[in-house]
């Protein structure tokens, strides 16, 4: 289908797009999940705000935390040096987000304001304990990961705030990251997804992040699962009990991609493989 | 809105309302219908062009978002001749009705380029978002294979590095 009417605004500064957004504008992106609602009518605005040619892209590394411009394309995000030495789970996961030619249009803020309860980076943002920054005709604000994600598709955003950055604290050096994603094909968006950090210190577990997408309205934190590892050595029993507790921390639901049933047990598998991998065993 | 773009080395102003896809851009206002439709959202590939040097769907990109672009379609990946990328999908049968051709076409040129020799595997994931409804994948993944094989890249001068020390 095609899109139906609307007026575009190309915004030259933040200030622009933030007063657009006040009058009812959407903010477009890399336009990789708003162009196809568009084009299918879900989406009717009448205005919509180009933030693509804002300068809030780049990575760098700021003493203990990776800053993220919003409109850091995911490819440039994926193939930065910075990234991969810094957290290389948020580099790893990156290539499972679409395909080469979404990644080189989407953005990574794009991908956190879609809010997909199934997406990667929401995911992972909540697993290291993230930072978005938001600036609004009140001026700016920070939300924490855990904060931010409300429903499928629904963010603690304001109609009227622009996501600018998001601060990832650094994991420590010594952490180990594993991620296990089930999808019908290689970049499709995930069925269910884990992702892990572990840190180890004489193979006993000190600290660890499990998060889920694809099992829940939004992503999730399985604490419970986290809990149980810390101070344990990670055992085929004790791996046991942590993969259940994560599918325990579940609320999945049925649709077209696979039964809710299907997602729960699935957790618990892509559990077991995500901490395998991060501690190489 | 006025645009201007750089298409297949050809520069165009031309007047488009923001809705309009580059797809559609592409098509109807500079006739170029190598470009082809097949979802109008992002999930068949048919569609990609080279955006910027980038492989980009141009239905899930609007064309007033590709203002002073350079855009490379099918109709510019040959110059007097195929080029040997395409070449080697007509001499291993890799299309039939085409339709998914041009898509192809534009992931595994940008492919070669950014990674000169790909295993069958990176093939194949390069490729999973873009729709075949005819060939089965087979003889596409053939024809990209053989024109890896052929140093059909830019960098093919360029002598394999020896691995580090
Ligand atoms: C074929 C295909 C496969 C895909 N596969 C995956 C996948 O595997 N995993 C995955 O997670 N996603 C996937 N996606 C979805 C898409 O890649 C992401 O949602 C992401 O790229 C969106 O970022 P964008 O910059 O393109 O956002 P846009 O499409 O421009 O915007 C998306 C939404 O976010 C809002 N928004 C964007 N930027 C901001 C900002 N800075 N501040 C406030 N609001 C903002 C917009 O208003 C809109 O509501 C896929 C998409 C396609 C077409
Ligand atoms: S027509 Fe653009 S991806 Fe299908
Ligand atoms: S050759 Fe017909 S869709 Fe690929």
């Amino acid at each position: 289908m095609k899109a139906a009417r609307f007026d575009y605004v190309r915004a030259t500064t933040v200030d622009v797009a933030v007063d657009a957004l006040a009058r009812g504008a959407v903010a477009l992106a890399g336009g990789q999940s708003l162009v196809p609602l568009l084009n299918a009518r879900s989406r009717r605005p009448e205005v919509v705000v180009d933030v693509s040619r804002l300068p809030l892209t780049g990575v760098e590394q700021d003493g203990s935390t990776l800053v993220l411009g919003a409109l850091t394309r995911l490819r440039a995000a994926e193939t930065s040096p910075v990234v991969r030495r810094a957290v290389p789970l948020l580099a790893e996961a990156l290539t499972h987000v679409g395909h080469v030619s979404v990644r080189n249009r989407g953005t990574v803020g794009g991908s956190v304001a879609h809010a997909d309860p199934a997406a990667e980076l929401p995911a992972v943002f909540l697993a290291l304990d993230a930072v978005f920054t938001a600036r609004g005709p009140g001026g700016t604000r920070e939300v924490d990961a855990r904060d931010f994600f409300l429903g499928p598709y629904r963010t603690a955003l304001a109609p009227d705030e622009l996501l600018t950055d998001i601060r990832v604290p650094l994991p420590p050096p010594t952490a180990r990251h594993g991620l296990a994603e089930l999808s019908r094909r290689p970049n499709d968006l995930a069925i269910t997804a884990v992702f892990t950090s572990v840190t180890l210190t004489d193979r006993v577990v000190t600290e660890a992040r499990i998060a889920v997408a694809g099992a829940a309205p939004t992503p999730i934190r399985a604490h419970a699962a986290e809990e149980l590892l810390r101070g344990q050595a990670l055992t085929p029993e004790v791996l046991a009990g942590v993969a259940d507790a994560a599918a325990d921390a579940t609320d999945p639901v049925d649709d077209v991609h696979a039964p809710a049933a299907y997602r729960r047990d699935m957790t618990a598998v892509l559990t077991r493989r995500a901490l395998r991998q991060a501690v190489g065993g | 809105m006025k645009i201007t773009v750089t298409v297949n080395g050809q520069t165009s102003t031309a007047d488009c309302e923001p809705r309009r896809t580059l797809a559609d851009f592409l098509r109807h206002d500079l006739g170029l219908t190598g470009v082809h439709v097949g979802c109008e959202h992002g999930a068949c590939g048919s569609c990609t062009v080279l955006l910027d040097g980038a492989t980009a769907r141009s239905c899930c990109v609007l064309a007033v978002q590709a203002d002073g672009s350079e855009i490379t379609t099918v109709e510019g990946l040959a110059t007097t001749s195929l080029s040997p990328l395409q070449e080697s999908f007509r001499r291993h049968h890799a299309l039939q009705c085409g339709f998914c051709t041009p898509g192809m076409l534009a992931v595994a040129t940008e492919l070669l380029r950014d990674n000169p020799s790909p295993t069958e595997a990176e093939i194949r994931t390069a490729i999973s978002g873009n729709l075949c409804r005819c060939t089965g994948y087979h003889n596409i993944v053939t024809a990209i294979a053989a024109a890896r094989d052929q140093g059909d890249s830019p960098n093919a001068d360029t002598p394999p590095q020896p691995p580090e020390a």
